[in-house]
């Protein structure tokens, strides 16, 4: 699947996307999460601030327990400073 | 119908004000501006980024949002992206309907969820040189919680 970071967390983890394949136990957005974390140092710092961390699921707004089952495209990004 | 796009491009107010006048008794406005200056300093420019795959979706649920629950005739948002200049317009949300009271308060609710709901980031290049990413502000999270049906 298709993992994409935006605004500062493309900064920090120094790319915009990447393409994973997470292994069986990981079956939500939470442990995603925590299995994209463990993948570096710069992962680790910018995915532990998780009250300043919104993520999507297929374009669709996810929290933890959402399931990542078939899903293509998982963005992480701040919240949106639009307008 | 309503119009949503996402733009490098500067939008042409008069334009797209007209364009909403059809079949309406009011047509209600708001552009934003880049402000010059930021934390107390000048600003160079402000970068604006987005998640292309999200945008026009969110974009036009809100805009579809505005227009059943105040029944307008139109409405418009269009968004920029990339680097502005201060004085540069950034957004326009604009309403129209029967009255002016639908068309006042639909806009006011296109800009406060759009702030919330559409997937644009800011970045702020002040004229010391740095480099900031605008936080979010608590204000706007209120302001749309305010249309809570």
């Amino acid at each position: 699947m298709k993992i994409l970071y935006f605004a500062w967390l493309r900064e920090q983890i120094g790319h915009a996307e990447e393409d994973v394949i997470p292994p069986p136990h990981v079956t939500t957005v939470g442990a995603l999460t925590e299995w994209l974390a463990s993948s570096s140092p710069a992962h680790r710092k910018a995915l532990t601030k998780r009250d300043s961390l919104k993520v999507a699921v297929d374009q669709t707004f996810a929290r933890d327990d959402t399931s990542i089952a078939g899903a293509r495209e998982i963005a992480y990004f701040p919240p949106f400073t639009g307008g | 119908m309503p119009l949503i796009r996402v733009s490098l491009e500067d939008f042409d107010v008069a334009n797209e004000l007209s364009r909403l006048q059809v079949n309406a008794g009011a047509v209600a406005s708001f552009i934003g501006i880049v402000r010059g200056d930021s934390h107390g300093m000048a600003l160079r420019s402000m970068t604006l980024e987005h998640y292309p795959a999200m945008t026009e979706h969110a974009l036009a649920e809100i805009a579809n949002r505005a227009m059943q629950r105040w029944n307008l005739t139109d409405c418009t948002i269009i968004h920029r992206i990339g680097r502005l200049k201060p004085g540069a317009r950034i957004v326009l949300a604009a309403a129209a309907g029967a009255h002016r009271k639908a068309a006042l308060e639909a806009t006011t609710f296109l800009i406060d969820w759009l702030k919330t709901d559409a997937p644009f980031w800011k970045r702020e290049e002040l004229s010391s040189g740095e480099s900031v990413w605008v936080a979010r502000n608590a204000e706007d999270d209120e302001a749309r919680a305010r249309w809570a049906e």
